[in-house]
């Protein structure tokens, strides 16, 4: 049995999923049903606490970016949680302050939302844009002020987008939480953002985590999609991620940002 | 034409069979989100009164969606078994559930080929929980491949190795915990990450060889696109079951890129291979309500209704399995414990009562009002209604999909409290591997000669 139990032992290093987990007659061991209990819950708070809008703001702010605040129709998390259509829709009093306060257009309006992890926004929000920033500044784009969303869908950003004047948005927002990774972001980039825009019409950074993907690597790669995006003048299902290509090649990344 | 039914001083109206139908489903977040949900409790009730004075042979002259406008609806009453309804045609909805709770295994088998999704679902909403059960129990829908599954007093298992990046040593060593807790009978099925035919080609060799080396009585599949796994059909990979998520509407299986040409076409790729040695049913589909309402494709249809239309789509192809992925979409559809119970009865009530092999994967994700609790009711209610199968997930953690399935523990507790066994060709194997005792049961320390693989996986 020894043998075994480290044969399992060494299995379960191949892989993240619960392997090898022993049993207490048909039921798991004592052990294994209270880590997954303590797991679920973590997920479960990472969807229920609210997010500290004030402190992801005075942290976007020290990067020295400006910072306007927004919400979405949906009042709380329990109607968030069954009405996807409000959380995707700016209320109406946002949509006006967002609208008064666009410039000049610009070539990209950063959103940073709730979605269904404040906990992911909280940890990794303002590292990725702090990563982010010099590959801006070195590109030149123009910014819009960044807009901390809450109850907020994907969607939101395509609102966002349009009031702000901007060619392309990039939306930060909390993934739905997995029980290994309660503190998942992900960010979705969609060029000519309007309300009706679908999900075939943006890219896709997931699993931005200290344990996933890292906050600079996220950075990069949104860096080399929104070059793509803004020279190409379209985002989604034709725009192939290839920034692993220009990571290899490493004369590549500034030619292609800039582009 | 409109349906009336008086409740004291009051009379309520319902526009047509489909608003009828909505009002009448026992309530639930999606049909809420498509704004066609019962307004009052009472509402609902009127509803179920009214419904169930419907006759059958009514829902079958009223298709919900018109011939002209849905290949879903032409495939329904195109097949529709017009000698069988003799039997039944005449019962209103009311009747039709009694008729149910009385008839025999024998009775029911003979009318599933008569009875359309709307009518299955038309009974479903007068029934209690209870009665979807004990219905669902006699009903004997028997499929095979390499093995026998669903035979009565049987529980099948989907071994679900999914890894997040396709690592073959981590899918491998998944693969061993799940056959070392004795899943697996159903199929070893994998979602891959990646959706490229290279990486569904290294899967299939990978559980191909896997398979062969441990003579293993069961069939692999990796859940692609139909597309994706008719060219590797063509390229001579090792495909057992082609496998394809389908909805209940023509759009909705539009919105997955799924037309019924296409299934056909697949179907008879697959028959071609003769890859199964005791049967050819070789199809896999998996469904779950709520899918038509998300691809905007649900014709003002609820949610529970539209499901079981998904399996008429199912149906003609004769496939090994097929389940909903009942708690997977999300809260905006099924919002809570109670709410997934009651789907998840449903689901797989309708879809026996149409002749169709139905498991469920019993699941949930972490924004539903949900938890291990729940699963663990849903469970043994499916136990006891004769679920043909149930997912295999290592510690009921699905780390690529992030979503809470069924532990392999959780067949062994199935097995244990209602004495269920496996396929009994894989019954047999695990027995003759020396995995288990004479009656099925894990044995304890015994030798483990699947671990023979490891000393490679390690290296």
């Amino acid at each position: 049995m020894s043998d075994q139990a480290e044969i399992w032992a060494r299995l379960a290093r191949l892989t993240p999923a619960r392997i090898g987990l022993g049993r207490a007659g048909s039921g798991q061991t004592t052990r294994s049903v209270l880590g997954f209990g303590l797991a679920h819950a973590q997920a479960r708070d990472a969807v229920h606490t609210p997010m500290d809008a004030d402190a992801v703001r005075a942290g976007i702010e020290a990067l020295g970016l400006t910072v306007r605040a927004a919400a979405s129709r949906a009042e709380d998390r329990a109607t968030y949680l069954r009405r996807p259509d409000l959380g995707r829709s700016l209320a109406p009093e946002s949509r006006d302050a967002l609208a008064a306060a666009a410039g000049e257009p610009c070539d990209l309006a950063l959103v940073v939302a709730d979605g269904l992890s404040a906990r992911a926004i909280h940890e990794n929000a303002v590292p990725v844009l702090e990563a982010f920033r010099p590959h801006a500044e070195k590109a030149g784009w123009r910014l819009a002020p960044v807009v901390v969303a809450g109850q907020a869908r994907v969607a939101l950003g395509d609102a966002v987008g349009e009031a702000l004047r901007a060619r392309a948005v990039a939306v930060l927002i909390g993934e739905r939480p997995g029980l290994s990774s309660p503190d998942s972001l992900g960010i979705y980039l969609t060029f000519g953002p309007r309300p009706g825009r679908s999900d075939a019409e943006r890219n896709c950074i997931s699993n931005v985590r200290a344990a996933g993907l890292a906050p600079d690597a996220a950075a990069f790669k949104l860096a080399w999609l929104i070059g793509q995006a803004l020279s190409r003048g379209l985002t989604g299902v034709h725009l192939k991620d290839e920034s692993d290509r220009a990571l290899e090649a490493p004369d590549l990344p500034a030619a292609l940002v800039q582009g | 034409m409109a349906y009336r039914h008086v409740v004291g001083p009051r009379t309520w109206a319902f526009a047509d069979l489909a608003t009828l139908m909505a009002k009448a489903t026992p309530p639930r977040s999606g049909d809420r989100l498509a704004g066609i949900a019962a307004e009052s409790a009472e509402e609902s009730w009127a509803a179920r009164w009214c419904l169930a004075e419907v006759t059958l042979k009514e829902i079958l002259a009223r298709p919900l969606i018109p011939y002209e406008a849905d290949a879903v609806t032409r495939l329904i009453l195109d097949t529709h078994d017009a000698a069988g309804f003799a039997e039944i045609g005449h019962l209103t909805v009311g009747d039709f559930r009694e008729f149910l709770l009385t008839a025999s295994p024998e009775t029911l088998a003979r009318i599933a080929p008569a009875v359309t999704p709307e009518m299955a679902a038309a009974v479903s909403k007068i029934m209690r929980n209870q009665d979807l059960i004990l219905v669902a129990r006699k009903c004997r829908v028997v499929t095979k491949f390499r093995n026998t599954i669903g035979l009565p007093g049987t529980l099948a298992v989907r071994l679900q190795p999914n890894h997040p990046t396709d690592d073959p040593a981590g899918i491998t060593a998944a693969v061993l915990d799940g056959l070392s807790y004795g899943c697996g009978d159903a199929v070893i099925g994998i979602n891959p990450a990646s959706d490229s035919v290279q990486a569904l080609g290294d899967l299939l060799h990978l559980l191909d060889a896997l398979i062969q080396r441990h003579a293993i009585p069961t069939q692999a599949c990796v859940l692609t696109h139909v597309t994706t796994t008719l060219e590797a059909m063509e390229r001579g990979l090792p495909v057992d079951l082609v496998f394809q998520s389908i909805a209940g509407t023509e759009a909705a299986n539009a919105s997955f890129g799924v037309t019924l040409d296409l299934l056909k076409e697949a179907h008879e790729a697959m028959l071609s291979l003769k890859r199964g040695s005791l049967g050819d049913n070789g199809m896999y589909f998996e469904t779950g309500q709520g899918s038509c309402l998300s691809a905007d494709a649900h014709h003002g249809i609820d949610q529970q209704t539209l499901e079981a239309r998904a399996y008429a789509v199912a149906r003609p192809f004769r496939p090994l399995l097929v389940n909903t992925v009942v708690g997977f979409i999300g809260p905006e559809y099924l919002y809570d414990g109670k709410e997934i119970i009651r789907a998840g009865l449903e689901d797989h009530f309708c879809g026996k009562l149409m002749g169709v092999p139905l498991g469920v994967d019993v699941c949930y994700t972490n924004h539903a009002e949900a938890d291990q609790d729940d699963m663990d009711t849903l469970l043994t209610l499916l136990g006891a209604a004769g679920c043909t199968y149930i997912m295999g997930v290592p510690g009921a953690d699905d780390v690529m999909l992030n979503y809470q399935s069924t532990a392999f523990h959780d067949s062994l507790y199935l097995r244990e409290v209602l004495g269920l066994k496996r396929a009994p060709e894989f019954e047999a194997w695990l027995h003759a591997i020396g995995l288990t005792d004479g009656a099925g049961t894990l044995l304890t320390g015994a030798e483990n000669r699947l671990l023979a693989d490891a000393p490679g996986l390690a290296a």
